[in-house]
């Protein structure tokens, strides 16, 4: 056999010289809408968006046509369509993450960390108070919420996977079903099963509970997709050496979905962190750091967001931006963790 | 994706012998270039490349007007590579490359500025399982290729009778036209999609594996169905049954993979291929000795 | 089984378990269980707390559009005058939505397609993460965003709409406030079911069976009449699924509503005008100063609420499920 000297190629690739012409297209249809927008009476960055997605399909349908056909004139326009519904979808992402940055990082300080507002107001310039109080709501809350959920999950999950009994089915359904309760009304029940009548009072605790009937779901969901991805041999190894269920379960299941279990909990975590609405109605809110979850309201990022945004005054709204640009690198450390943990396993 | 056990079975009852009296007895060997249909379809040194893994080396091989040509071999060597570098299949894979040339009517069809849904209408494509389009109906089903290339047509009842009377399946359908295509039976789901790649009139029809889904007796209709064809366009039919290479085909194209890339070892006349191979590694093959 | 069918009696096939798998089996089914108790919970004690306002207002209560509370001169409630009715804000509640999922679905559905089928690998795989990021995003900020920066931007579509569609008996208007409008809130929860919209459409047209697909192809078609002839078919009913499962997001938002939306109690078809309602938030504009037994009306709405989402959600699910996804 001869030794091939051929080059791998992919002649259905464009050409450069394609590539050059698709880019005087695109290039013909920035300055189509630049021109455009200054004339028209439409204004704006989506105005622009619009227009100039307008203007390269009406270019590209005219130069795919001319090049080469008028099937492959149509499919021109229904790609542009495609990728401006693409860019409609990121341009609220890209919108949302600069914004909060832009106007999150005014409100930074140095003692944001170190202060709670029982001696500043919203109104007082930057410097004076911080957030403490709220970190620590919200980290206390998320941490006694995710150790409620987290066995619930889990054993939900397991018993899915698991058992497989006869509730199974209705079991996944009712999960799905809680995945869709709508926050406010996780808050209400708390406000009605436990403040009206037993506690009378605001606690960390009912935020904690109303954060774990949202947090729930997300942890049982997440977890089963990981067990179901365990492969069934190894459970019926572990059962053919003679191990119980339980062994089996406990000894070879879990630990082989344990970096998945791990991404569930982030992901619960990340679900409840920025919920406001229930926290709102059980855990009340206050100015000074609270640490006894039992006793006496209890602030939260997101209450502090909303509070600074209902003052409604310059000062305040860039607090409530802080407080989001905050709660938003949380979000995104916890995501991307998450990513991470379960991108890792492949 | 190919099962290799197919062809294994029929390998049991076959020996050289009676194979080669079935590639006689299915006809004379035409001769090439004698039909007024063009040229034909012409490999020149396809290779083929999935990321860096190289799969084909170096194939050349030319594709007579009113011929049948079956590619057979091991699984794994290359011929359904192959059949899609023809109309340009190849490049869906991810990571896919290739080099050479493919000549439709003397055009390189990867010629840049080519517009490939067109070659795609001239080199049509029957795959291994059978797949109807299944919310449309038999109707539809065979006049999909129309709407999907924007095509237009006189008259479309007689273009349908035409292509399903060509199939094999119009006397089985012809009463329930409007009914779905996923009604029908896998072998007439088959012919449905035989049908439905002569609506669009192509020169050169590919068929990987037409029948490796089938039972007997729908292998039979269909094999039926492509010695009809083979007068009026070029078919090329991958196939791991040898006894059906040897009863539908002219041109008999071997190919093997020792390891590496896959590639020819030899062709020629189906009767000479099966009868008195020049190759031993296809003497090996065509007697069972492996495969 | 009887001998008659010539068949051998079947042998029950028990593994009787061990004590210490009855245990595990038993927490795990406990476990298990939570969920059923919880809904069952949230259900019963909604229904208990709210039992006296229904009962007072039996069906007025959903079809009602007067929300007030009258007491009489010993501070009880006058049962005369007062009226819990929650008709507007429901109304309010489902034009918001359906307003959301008019701009959403067409623009996740195209999203969708250009993750499935245009984008290349790397550039697929960063925007699918942060589509997914979006959905993480708390809805506080989509609040505090919807409010600063979009909502300038959305009133000024809604004039324009206003201007060129006038005519369109919903977006008539008879004053000329564009502030706040349900418009604006439908674009805001637009953006919030988007991703869930588009994540949904992504995994059902990508179980698209590859060789229709190839099938397609190989007739000559092109993407897009490939894209129309078997993936929008083949990938309807996943969409329609999604979709509802963002009906049933937007729905129950309170948060972001609450701040882009001006909840004016009577009912408002007219999409433009700043006056809307969302039950949700209603919940949370009243709470703060409501009396014992507006609290009680406010927990009967949560119900309402409550039930109108689980069966909007249960529907998408099993729509969902059908069509090869695998739900939220």
């Amino acid at each position: 056999m001869t030794i091939t000297t051929v080059k791998p190629t992919k002649p259905w690739m464009a050409r450069p010289a394609q590539r050059l012409q698709s880019l005087g297209v695109f290039l013909a249809a920035i300055a189509i809408s630049y021109f455009v927008v200054q004339i028209s009476d439409f204004k704006g960055k989506l105005a622009y968006l619009t227009v100039f997605f307008l203007a390269f399909m009406v270019l590209d349908f005219i130069y795919q046509y001319l090049t080469l056909s008028k099937s492959a004139a149509k499919d021109a326009i229904a790609r542009a369509v495609i990728a401006f519904g693409m860019a409609v979808v990121v341009f609220p992402i890209f919108s949302i993450l600069v914004t909060v940055f832009l106007r999150g990082y005014k409100g930074l300080h140095f003692s944001l960390f170190s202060l709670d507002m029982r001696a500043a107001s919203m109104n007082d310039p930057i410097g004076a108070g911080g957030l403490q109080h709220a970190l620590v709501g919200t980290f206390l809350m998320v941490a006694i919420a995710l150790v409620i959920s987290v066995p619930l999950g889990i054993l939900t999950a397991l018993y899915l996977t698991e058992i497989r009994g006869r509730f199974t089915k209705p079991i996944a359904f009712l999960v799905q079903a809680m995945s869709g309760v709508p926050s406010i009304v996780a808050g209400l029940f708390i406000l009605s099963a436990l403040i009206y009548t037993v506690t009378r009072a605001y606690s960390g605790i009912m935020g904690s509970l109303a954060l774990s009937i949202l947090m729930i779901p997300t942890i049982a969901r997440t977890s089963e997709e990981v067990l179901l991805l365990i492969p069934s041999d190894l459970r019926e190894a572990g059962v053919a050496l003679g191990g119980t269920q339980w062994r089996t379960v406990a000894l070879v299941v879990v630990p082989a979905a344990k970096s998945g279990l791990v991404t569930a909990m982030i992901l619960g975590i990340a679900r409840v962190a920025g919920e406001t609405a229930p926290l709102l109605l059980v855990a009340g809110g206050s100015d000074q750091t609270n640490l006894n979850p039992f006793n006496g309201p209890m602030a939260s990022l997101p209450y502090y967001v909303w509070k600074a945004y209902s003052f409604g005054t310059a000062e305040s709204v860039t607090r409530a931006w802080a407080g989001i640009l905050v709660l938003l690198i949380i979000v995104l450390i916890l995501f991307t963790t998450a990513r991470f943990l379960s991108g890792r396993k492949g | 994706m190919v099962n290799p056990e197919e062809g294994e079975k029929d390998m049991s009852t076959v020996t050289p012998s009676s194979l080669s009296s079935v590639a006689s007895a299915s006809g004379k060997v035409r001769t090439p270039g004698t039909t007024a249909l063009g040229v034909g379809l012409e490999a020149r040194g396809i290779h083929a490349w999935f990321g860096q893994k190289h799969v084909l080396n170096d194939i050349s091989l030319d594709f007579w007007s009113g011929t049948v040509t079956a590619l057979i071999g091991p699984s794994g060597c290359g011929k359904s590579t192959f059949i899609r570098t023809l109309n340009r299949m190849h490049e869906f894979i991810p990571g896919a490359a290739m080099a050479g040339q493919v000549l439709l009517d003397g055009k390189d069809i990867y010629e840049s500025g080519t517009d490939v849904t067109k070659i795609r209408l001239k080199v049509g494509m029957v795959f291994q399982k059978p797949n109807p389009f299944p919310s449309m109906t038999i109707a539809e089903n065979v006049l999909a290729g129309l709407k999907l290339a924007q095509l237009k047509v006189e008259n479309k009842d007689d273009l349908l009778e035409e292509c399903l009377e060509r199939a094999g399946l119009w006397s089985e359908v012809k009463d329930r036209l409007s009914a779905y295509g996923g009604s029908l039976s896998g072998g007439q789901q088959q012919r449905l999609c035989i049908a439905r790649s002569l609506a669009v009139r192509p020169q050169v029809l590919l068929m990987d594996e037409p029948c490796s889904a089938l039972d007997p007796g729908s292998t039979l209709r269909i094999e039926e169905t492509i010695s009809q064809l083979s007068s009026s366009m070029t078919i090329i039919i991958v196939t791991h049954n040898m006894q059906q290479a040897a009863r539908v085909s002219d041109y008999t194209a071997f190919f093997l993979s020792d390891g590496g890339p896959g590639s020819m070892v030899e062709v020629g006349p189906t009767g000479e291929i099966f009868s008195r191979p020049k190759d031993k590694r296809t003497e090996n093959y065509v007697t069972g000795r492996f495969g | 089984m009887p001998s008659a069918t010539g068949l051998p009696q079947r042998r029950e096939l028990t593994t009787k378990p061990r004590f210490s798998d009855k245990v595990f089996r038993g927490i795990v089914t406990t476990g298990g269980l939570s969920s059923l108790l919880l809904l069952g919970l949230i259900f019963a004690f909604l229904a208990y707390q709210g039992f006296s306002i229904l009962k007072m207002e039996k069906f007025s209560f959903i079809t009602g559009s007067q929300w007030q509370v009258v007491l009489n001169d010993s501070g009880a409630i006058d049962k005369a005058n007062t009226a819990f009715g929650i008709a507007p804000m429901l109304v309010g509640t489902i034009l918001c939505a359906i307003i959301a999922l008019v701009v959403a679905v067409p623009v996740s559905v195209l999203a969708a397609l250009f993750l499935t089928f245009y984008a290349p690998p790397a550039l697929k795989r960063f925007l699918v993460a942060i589509i997914d990021l979006m959905a993480a995003f708390p809805s506080i900020l989509f609040g505090l965003w919807g409010f600063f920066i979009l909502m300038p931007s959305a009133e000024y579509w809604a004039k324009l709409l206003h201007k060129y569609f006038g005519w369109f008996p919903a977006f008539k208007m008879e004053v000329p406030i564009f502030t706040r409008s349900p418009f604006v809130a439908g674009v805001v929860l637009a953006i919030m079911v988007i991703p869930i919209v588009t994540s949904i459409s992504r995994e059902v047209f990508a179980q698209t069976p590859l060789d229709r697909v190839q099938a397609a192809y190989a007739l000559g078609a092109s993407r897009w009449s490939m894209i129309r002839a078997v993936v929008l078919p083949y990938g309807r009913s996943g969409v329609v699924g999604g979709a509802m499962l963002g009906l049933g997001r937007a729905m129950g938002e309170t948060v972001a509503v609450y701040t882009v939306l001006n909840i004016v109690y009577q009912v408002n078809w007219h999409v433009l005008v700043g006056a809307g309602g969302s039950v949700a938030s209603m919940i949370l504009l009243k709470f703060g100063e409501a009396g014992a037994q507006e609290v009680k009306a406010l927990m009967a709405a949560g119900l309402v609420l409550f039930l109108l989402t689980l069966i909007v959600n249960s529907i998408a699910n099993a729509i969902v499920a059908k069509s090869g996804g695998k739900g939220r």
